[in-house]
């Protein structure tokens, strides 16, 4: 392999003045790992478990820090520090994908901090990444596509009081499968086989539960993700009509 | 320098007498005989030739052709053997295109069925390749975008609901109720209105209405350009968030229109700035480019590849269906970037969406943008084109349904009104299916469309869509469909033109033809709204007129008459009518049979408003001169009719008619006066051009077609009897004359006047009447003066004065072989000539007079040869009637001495004026006349002549050239006609400034 040395000086023209830039002095950069499952109650629950809630605490599945430069001096223009970490998980931890809920997130940031002496402030700035298993990991269950059927009719709705005043009517369907990777849209169809009184919407409603728990009880909890119409007006009976929800906009 | 004084001004001029029969002779060129014309053309035939070459020692190639050479042979052949002539032969390429285009079913059938009939703009569909497709339908989609605009108004308040615009009134909208919690989602809602932002603005009229959309459109380019396209798309879904409202829903064609014009405006920026934005690296270069035009996704780098997929989840996260189908659609082309087979899913997937759409209009038209920005995408797939369809057919009794009945009768609008405004999107979406279909496509869909009630409205947009060919080979089948459609729904006579018009495209089976235009008619007459029968008239004429006979044709034409004369309802269908008699006329073979129809003319009175009468008998005569260029009638039956209709133009000319109007009209007239022949019925004849005179007073160019015509009568009468007129002929060229010198002053063009005279003049001289002709000579000499000094030609004033030089040369001669009348005295007309000369008012500066002069000098001394150069066959010209009289020779001196002297007193004043140029060439051309036509013995006048001669050398302005060849000319000219001495003499005095020196 041959090896090349090479000086690349920024100015095409190669023409320089007198005088030097100044350089810029610091006590250290450190650089942080840090991947968290911050679980938060909602309020719905407070009361109940207000003990519980005190107690839980971000839980990390990952620490690690890094030492880029001792105390010293930068010179002017862009000084590139290269870094690398291992992503392994904390003894007794295990690294999950990444999830922004509303209960439950779980998130991964590189903090990098820049010391300085004490008169000044530090800097820092922190940025996201996204952890993803890969395909065919061991360990992974692999979601086979099972198409799931459903039919909705006034007796199967159980958020209802007074199923009297529900108009008739009977919708069937399926999905194509109830589990989805998250890069594919979830699909499906849906017939509305007959309705009593002109339809105004279908509409597509998307819910996350997320249960956070420990040993003294968990907490159920369901929020909207996403709500799309499938349906507008008063919708033609007998005729299969498309599900198609993307995902990719829930990461 | 020899004293070249002006010359005297006066002087005895004396003719010398030439032997012109000699002089004639020397001038002729020899001539040989010859048996080709030289324009034929040639075919060259090379017999074999064989060329020997033989070498000799010295190296030097000699080579002789033994056997025949290379012979120019006459071949009958030769026609056909014109590579031009053989690319005219049947298979011309232009006209083969012409008829192709008129079969193009799509464009012309779907402007013709939308009432509008939009004419141009035919789409280039013959062409086969896919390709060619697109940009047809793409661009006849363009043609119907006026057409649906037009068609679809409303009188009735509009209302918008955006934020982007100021004014109106602030709504509040609420909040979409978000579900279980109250916590917001991180999403953001793209389709919500941002609260406080909304403004309704209610009231608005058609012209308003569109306004706003414009001004949203406008707002939507800048907040892109602004690099703000957030609110880009935010308003992309306002606006297509409009199409769900269906109230005021006779404009909901239009307003569909006006939005998806937006929405193609934001597709075509996503997919500009996606393809400028991406860095492309070409093979080998290091240099960033944008991606080239045609693109494939594996060039599209993974960045540009993120923000696409970044478009596209946005938009799918709209939450209302259908502002979410429309901006997918609009952005559609910009799946290319990701991978070549998304197109083929992606279309089908929104094909199936729409389902979701309630509202069958809105549904149907959601398709017809589908299906249009599909085609705008090159792909090869096509299914989900019949896809829409079928999903059209599925649910197409909703279009019946209670619901949207109650609508209808809410909104005040009928059910047939309401399937119309189905039709410009049901057409397209079917001619995108139609295009190069199969005839078993069309059998299956019919087939579907026949299992549906109330089915009018399908057939129609089959019938429009689907190749004419394949619609006519069906036309019985056709005919029993809409007859057994119920009145219900969409209008019956709308069908029936759509039927008409795929008729007139193309043929049905020809033992058919009668029997299919019974069936229709029995529907059609019944009819009873005047404009909804005239609809179909106008279409099944062309049919009439094309496959049958003219008797059918005049029956056709006499229903017409009967529906059209109810309560005067022909008051408000001129145009229609108009395009009725255009067609009848257009597919008239035999005009004769077309006017000798006894419904043909009842048709014209039917025309009862005199501009629209005279449009009509307009295109009947362009269309009679075109198809008989160069035959004529004397059929009664046929100039009476004309001659009628001829009148009708004519008596449409008043004093406001504009010029062009009147040429036209005349043009018109002219050809038929042209075209009626009675052959040897000379009588016959003149009395058509005395009853043509009486009938068309007012134009000029028809008198002067008159007057033409009769000479040319008179003349052709000369022909026949050789000359030797009888008594009866005679008196008929006699009656020729005096209808020409009547009826010329009523001409008021004086040019077209002095014209006419001096030819009507001649051809009665020709025809040895010389009183008639003395008495039109002296009309135009009495007219002469009568000649303004600019007339104006094309708007410009230009001068008359060449003009009259012209025409005065002409008229001298003329003059020459016109004999002295008896009763006046010598050169009576001549001399009248003169005096007309001397008082015209000249212009003082030009030397037009002295040309004249010169003129009068050259025809004067001709008059004074023995015999002269040329004459009328049987009518003595003076050169007989004085045989050189030496009074008469003394006469015609006098009159040129005189004329020399105008001409020297014209010198002097242009030597005054120091006009020098003109005195020179002036001068020059005097001294040839002397040289060449006076007698030269006579002292005074070769001093005359060697003065001018000196003259025109003065001021060194005249060509030494044309000097110098003068002087050679008239070296052989007067070479042996004077004694030596003298000759040589004379000549030698001929100095030429330059040598003079």
């Amino acid at each position: 392999m041959s090896i090349l040395l090479d000086i690349k000086l920024k100015k095409h023209n190669k023409v320089y003045c007198e005088g030097s830039p100044s350089d810029f002095k610091h006590d250290g950069i450190a650089l942080l790992l840090d991947g968290t499952v911050n679980l938060q109650l909602s309020a719905k629950n407070v009361g109940i478990f207000e003990a519980f809630y005190n107690s839980v605490k971000p839980i990390h599945l990952v620490t690690s820090s890094i030492d880029l430069a001792v105390p010293g001096k930068i010179p002017a223009g862009v000084t590139d520090i290269p870094f690398e970490f291992p992503l392994k998980p904390r003894s007794g931890r295990s690294l999950y994908e990444t999830y922004h809920g509303v209960f439950v997130s779980i998130q991964y940031h590189v903090k990098a901090e820049l010391k300085r002496s004490f008169l000044n402030k530090d800097l820092t700035k922190s940025q996201e990444f996204i952890v993803e298993y890969k395909a065919g990991l061991p360990g992974l269950i692999t979601a086979k596509p099972e198409p799931v059927n459903f039919k909705i009719s006034p007796e199967s709705l159980q958020n209802i009081k007074d199923k009297a005043k529900v108009p008739r009517f009977l919708v069937t369907g399926h999905l194509d499968s109830a589990t989805c990777c998250i890069t594919r849209p979830l699909t499906g169809e849906l017939i509305i086989e007959r309705c009593e009184v002109p339809i105004k919407s279908v509409e597509l409603q998307l819910v996350r539960v997320e249960t956070c728990g420990c040993a003294e009880g968990y907490a159920r909890d369901a929020t909207e993700v996403q709500n799309i119409q499938i349906g507008e007006g008063n919708v033609a009976c007998g005729l299969s009509i498309p599900i198609h929800m993307s995902l990719k906009l829930i990461l | 320098m020899p004293a070249a004084a002006t010359p005297r001004t006066s002087c005895e001029w004396i003719s010398r007498t030439r032997d012109t029969l000699q002089e004639n002779v020397k001038r002729q060129i020899p001539s040989e005989e010859i048996s080709d014309h030289p324009l034929k053309p040639l075919v060259v035939t090379v017999s074999e030739t064989r060329v020997v070459k033989l070498r000799a020692v010295g190296g030097s190639t000699t080579s002789s052709t033994r056997s025949s050479t290379p012979t120019p042979t006459q071949s009958s052949l030769a026609y056909s053997m014109d590579p031009l002539g053989a690319a005219l032969e049947g298979s011309d390429p232009l006209s083969q295109l012409a008829s192709h285009q008129k079969m193009d079913p799509l464009s012309a059938m779907a402007a013709e069925s939308w009432v509008e009939p939009v004419e141009g703009k035919r789409g280039i569909e013959n062409v086969t390749t896919s390709a060619g497709m697109d940009d047809g339908i793409r661009e006849s989609w363009a043609s119907r975008k006026a057409g649906i605009l037009c068609k679809f108004t409303t009188s009735e308040k509009l209302s918008i609901v955006t934020s982007f615009l100021s004014g109106g009134e602030k709504v509040v909208v609420k909040a979409q109720s978000s579900v279980v919690d109250k916590v917001r989602t991180r999403l953001e809602q793209l389709d919500d209105f941002e609260e406080g932002s909304v403004r309704q603005m209610l009231d608005l009229s058609q012209q308003e209405y569109m306004g706003r959309i414009e001004q949203l459109n406008s707002e939507l380019v800048q907040a892109w350009h602004q690099d703000q396209r957030v609110k880009a798309l935010k308003i992309a879904i306002q606006c297509s968030k409009l199409l769900v409202d269906t109230s005021v829903i006779q404009f909901y064609p239009s307003k569909f229109v006006l939005i998806t014009d937006i929405l193609d405006i934001f597709g075509k920026l996503v997919y500009e700035r996606l393809r400028t934005k991406s860095d492309y690296y070409a093979p080998g270069s290091k240099v960033p480019t944008p991606l080239p035009e045609n693109f494939t996704p594996d060039m599209v780098p993974e960045s540009a590849k993120e923000t696409c997929r970044n478009w596209f989840y946005k938009i799918a996260s709209i939450r209302e269906l259908v502002p979410r189908l429309y901006v997918e659609m609009a952005i559609l082309k910009s799946y290319s970037f990701l991978t070549s087979g998304e197109f083929s899913q992606g279309l089908l997937r929104l094909t199936r969406m729409i389902r979701g759409i309630g509202d069958p209009l809105v549904a149907v038209y959601a398709r017809c943008y589908l299906c249009r920005v599909g085609l705008g995408i090159n792909s090869s797939d096509r299914v989900y084109l019949r896809e829409n369809f079928y999903d059209f057919l599925s649910v197409y009794n909703q279009l019946f349904s209670p619901s949207v009945r109650l609508d209808l009768s809410f909104q005040k609008v009928d059910l047939s009104t309401y399937l119309t405004l189905y039709t410009p999107a049901l057409d397209y979406i079917l001619q995108s299916v139609a295009y190069d279909a199969t005839e078993k496509t069309l059998a299956d869909i019919l087939d579907r469309c026949k299992q549906k009630g109330n089915s009018a409205l399908l057939f129609n947009t089959i019938m429009a869509a689907f190749k004419p060919a394949y619609i006519a080979a069906r036309a019985s089948q056709f005919v029993d469909l809409l007859t057994s459609c119920d009145e219900e729904g969409f209008p019956k006579y709308l069908l029936f033109r759509t039927l008409g018009l795929c008729l007139t495209l193309a043929d049905p089976p020809a033992e058919h033809c009668l029997q299919i235009l019974n069936d229709v008619w029995k529907i059609v007459s019944k009819l009873t709204d005047p404009a909804q029968y005239i609809c179909c008239a106008e279409v099944w004429v062309q049919y009439v007129a094309k496959h049958l006979s003219t008797r059918e044709v005049n029956t056709f034409l006499g229903d017409i008459i009967k529906h059209m004369s109810v309560g005067r309802a022909h008051e408000s269908h001129y145009a229609s009518l108009q395009t009725v008699m255009e067609r009848v006329l257009s597919h008239a073979n035999d005009f004769e049979t077309l006017l000798t129809m006894d419904k043909f003319l009842p048709m014209l009175d039917i025309f009862q408003k005199e501009s629209v009468k005279v449009e009509v008998c307009k295109s009947i005569m362009s269309h009679y001169t075109k198809h008989y260029q160069y035959q004529t009638t004397n059929d009664p039956v046929i100039t009476n009719a004309l001659m009628f209709i001829c009148r009708v133009m004519h008596d449409s000319v008043n004093a406001l008619t504009v010029d062009d109007e009147k040429r036209q009209i005349g043009h018109l007239i002219c050809n038929f006066v042209k075209r009626v022949d009675f052959g040897r019925d000379f009588e016959q004849q003149l009395s058509f051009f005395v009853e043509a005179r009486a009938s068309f007073t007012n134009l000029d160019v028809i008198h002067a077609q008159l007057v033409q015509s009769v000479n040319r009568l008179a003349v052709d009468t000369r022909c026949i009897v050789k000359g030797h007129h009888t008594r009866k002929t005679a008196s008929f060229v006699h009656a020729c004359a005096a209808y020409c010198y009547i009826t010329i002053p009523s001409i008021t063009s004086v040019l077209m006047r002095l014209e006419l005279y001096l030819l009507s003049g001649q051809v009665a001289l020709l025809n040895q009447c010389l009183g008639q002709a003395d008495a039109c000579f002296k009309a135009a000499l009495s007219l002469i003066s009568d000649v303004t000094k600019t007339i104006e030609i094309d708007g410009k004033q230009k001068s008359t004065e060449p003009y009259i030089v012209s025409y005065i040369c002409n008229f001298l001669s003329t003059l020459l072989i016109v004999p002295d009348s008896p009763e006046q005295g010598v050169l009576y007309l001549t001399r009248g000539l003169l005096n007309v000369i001397q008082n015209y008012n000249w212009d003082p500066q030009s030397t037009a007079r002295a040309t004249v002069y010169l003129h009068v000098l050259d025809m004067l001394s001709t008059a004074a040869q023995e015999t002269y150069p040329y004459h009328i066959e049987m009518v003595d010209s003076n050169d007989v009637l004085y045989g050189s009289d030496p009074k008469f020779i003394a006469e015609l001196n006098r009159m040129c001495s005189i004329i020399v002297e105008e001409i020297l007193n014209h010198l002097q004043y242009l030597g005054k004026s120091e006009l020098f140029s003109k005195q020179s060439t002036l001068a020059l051309e005097l001294f040839i006349r002397i040289a060449t036509k006076a007698d030269l013995s006579r002292p005074d006048l070769a001093t005359l002549a060697l003065n001018l001669w000196n003259l025109s050398q003065k001021h060194g302005i005249l060509d030494v050239k044309f000097a110098v060849r003068t002087t050679e000319y008239l070296k052989k000219k007067l070479s042996g006609l004077y004694n030596d001495e003298f000759y040589s003499e004379f000549i030698s005095r001929l100095k030429i400034k330059s040598q003079m020196k």
